[in-house]
């Protein structure tokens, strides 16, 4: 099988920055606004190159998102940062009429998303987020896997027209995925090939699913291991043609199995073609405080767990 | 510059319009919209610089937000009858495959709305963030914005209040629809307000008390004074203190009228005070 080099740790929100930062140069129009939360964001470079173009809005998320949309009249492309459960949660309703229903031209950056958020505890590991995103229409909602693919995916979605839902985290993880990459929204992007089971994994839990695909290929397993960095909208037509041939799936994502990753896969094989699937998610349960490498081990979100689902979910297979 | 005839019988059509407008689908708001309609008249028709030809971006045009979206039919009236779309589709209010939504929305491409708003407290914050563009664009136009009173019981409010002021965001005139009513009753017993006007000081706006915010000369000499007071590193506000009801005599001096529409008799009555002027669609 394809083995991927990590060629070193780095977090995925230091992609963002380092993204957001090209963008400064690049497009006169981009403007990033931070609850305070500069620093955590990453977000300095972009502030010092560009201060007329940076907004401290203060701890005020709603406002935040209010003034980014009123931003969008006149042709700017507001980038907001702040952590994923600010950015979300504490304000839907903001997002829901000013920006999603409004269809305006919003980027909502946010990090700390999930239980690799470690120790700050709960009340900041949202594990809800995706799914509030993703049921808001117009919405695109975006979660990527490693520092070059958040990079790109910042370009990106500058280019794209409507609001979007970029997800990112906190800690160091492996970065693997190439830095020169054409991040296409709503593209899968096949990592392995397999014929045993689909692996269909988002964020920090792309690299264990290709640890896990390494584990099951020395039990001689062959596991196709799928990116999908877009959740929505989701590229169908990849996930169908991997579970036509492979007939079995597991889902791995850093968040509550409602609502996730895992439900819109289960909707589109529900719909064409019925096939066995098993959840690596968190079990409709808030997170806690620790390290975050115990905490995906306490909550079954790493290439242990996603190896044992796919052994159980080729059990299952007709 | 419109003569204040022509303000006048304005104001009068708009009446005729928002009254009809609810009672066609025997829902939406009339109260407020009735309070508002010499507000929204001389902003149209007099104050404000714009392009007929609507462009979401309003790129060198004054730009106007409403907060308190459930004023809809004040709006829609005000919108059509200045040139933004047919007068004819007020017809649709509230009615499926309408622009015309109970709440105004950029949804359905009604030349003229901005932003979509219902939900209360967000307008602040969407209009400071068009003001930021504005200055980023060299543009000098303005952004004026409305709110209701009761909708500055939502927190957003107050964070957009405390940015705009701690950040002197100068070129915003934000009106206050000081009507002191809300649907359950008087703000004063929901929950009052206390003094609008140290608090808006207290938070570094600059602030014009419009006593008489149904008289349109008040209403363009407060405007006007507002206009002089952009510029200056300070947001403006307008507390305008109007009659919900206006213009209806069994309307007025009650908020039972927030959100309830009149039957045939009441209509008949209302319309009776406020005979055409312009034309009804």
């Amino acid at each position: 099988m394809k083995i991927y080099k990590n060629t070193g740790n780095i977090d995925t929100r230091s992609g963002f920055g380092a993204g957001l930062a090209e963008l400064g140069k690049s497009n006169p129009d981009v403007v990033a606004l931070c609850a305070d939360l500069t620093g955590s964001l990453k977000m300095d470079e972009f502030k010092d190159n560009h201060p007329e173009r940076f907004f401290q809005i203060g701890i005020a998320e709603a406002n935040m998102i209010g003034i980014a949309a009123g931003m969008t009249i006149g042709g700017k492309i507001p980038f907001t940062g702040t952590f994923a459960n600010f950015s979300t949660g504490r304000v839907y309703d903001q997002i829901r009429q000013s920006v999603a229903y409004s269809g305006k031209n919003v980027k909502i950056c946010a990090s700390h998303a999930g239980l690799t958020l470690g120790e700050d505890g709960a009340t900041h590991q949202i594990l809800e987020d995706l799914g509030l995103m993703k049921m808001l229409p117009g919405m695109t909602v975006i979660n990527t896997c490693d520092y070059n693919q958040t990079k790109a995916a910042t370009l990106a979605i500058a280019e794209y027209e409507g609001p979007v839902y970029l997800r990112f985290g906190r800690p160091k993880v492996a970065n693997f995925t190439p830095e020169d990459q054409k991040f296409e929204i709503g593209k899968a992007v096949h990592l392995t090939e397999g014929n045993d089971v689909t692996i269909i994994a988002t964020g920090h839990l792309v690299w264990e699913a290709l640890e896990a695909a390494k584990i099951l290929d020395e039990k001689g397993i062959s596991a196709e291991v799928i990116n999908i960095h877009t959740i929505k909208p989701l590229d169908e037509t990849a996930i169908l043609k991997s579970i036509r041939k492979t007939k079995c799936v597991v889902t791995a994502e850093e968040h509550n199995f409602l609502g996730g990753l895992g439900e819109s896969v289960a909707r589109t094989l529900t719909l064409n073609h019925p096939a066995p699937q098993e959840f690596v998610a968190t079990n409709d349960t808030f997170g806690e405080s620790g390290e975050p490498l115990m905490l995906l081990d306490k909550y079954g979100l790493n290439a242990k767990a996603i190896t044992e689902k796919a052994e159980a979910v080729i059990l299952r297979k007709e | 510059m419109s003569t204040t005839q022509h303000l006048q019988d304005f104001v009068t059509q708009v009446r005729r319009d928002i009254l009809r407008q609810v009672h066609q689908v025997n829902s939406g708001h009339p109260g407020g919209s009735l309070g508002c309609a010499e507000y929204f008249s001389v902003l149209y028709q007099d104050v404000m610089e714009y392009s007929k030809n609507f462009d979401m971006d309003g790129k060198n045009e004054d730009l106007f937000f409403l907060s308190n979206g459930h004023i809809s039919p004040v709006f829609y009236s005000v919108l059509s009858r200045s040139g933004f779309f047919p007068v004819e589709e007020l017809k649709t209010f509230r009615k499926i495959d309408s622009r015309l939504q109970g709440h105004p929305t950029t949804h359905e491409g009604l030349p003229g709305i901005r932003i979509a708003s219902g939900s209360l407290g967000q307008g602040m914050s969407v209009a400071i963030g068009a003001a930021l563009t504005k200055k980023l664009n060299k543009d000098s136009h303005l952004i004026y914005s409305l709110h209701g009173d009761g909708e500055l019981q939502e927190g957003q409010n107050w964070e957009a209040i405390l940015y705009a002021g701690s950040k002197g965001v100068d070129n915003l005139i934000a009106t206050i629809d000081y009507n002191k009513k809300q649907i359950d009753g008087a703000t004063d017993d929901v929950l009052p307000l206390g003094n609008l006007k140290k608090k808006f000081e207290a938070f570094d706006w600059k602030v014009i008390e419009l006593k008489a915010g149904n008289d349109i000369a008040a209403i363009k000499g407060a405007l006007e004074e507002a206009k002089g007071l952009t510029g200056k590193k300070q947001p403006v506000v307008i507390l305008m203190e109007t009659e919900m009801g206006n213009g209806v005599d069994f309307m007025m001096g009650t908020h039972a009228w927030h959100g309830k529409a009149p039957n045939d008799e009441q209509l008949e009555k209302a319309l009776s005070q406020n005979p055409e002027t312009l034309g009804d669609y």
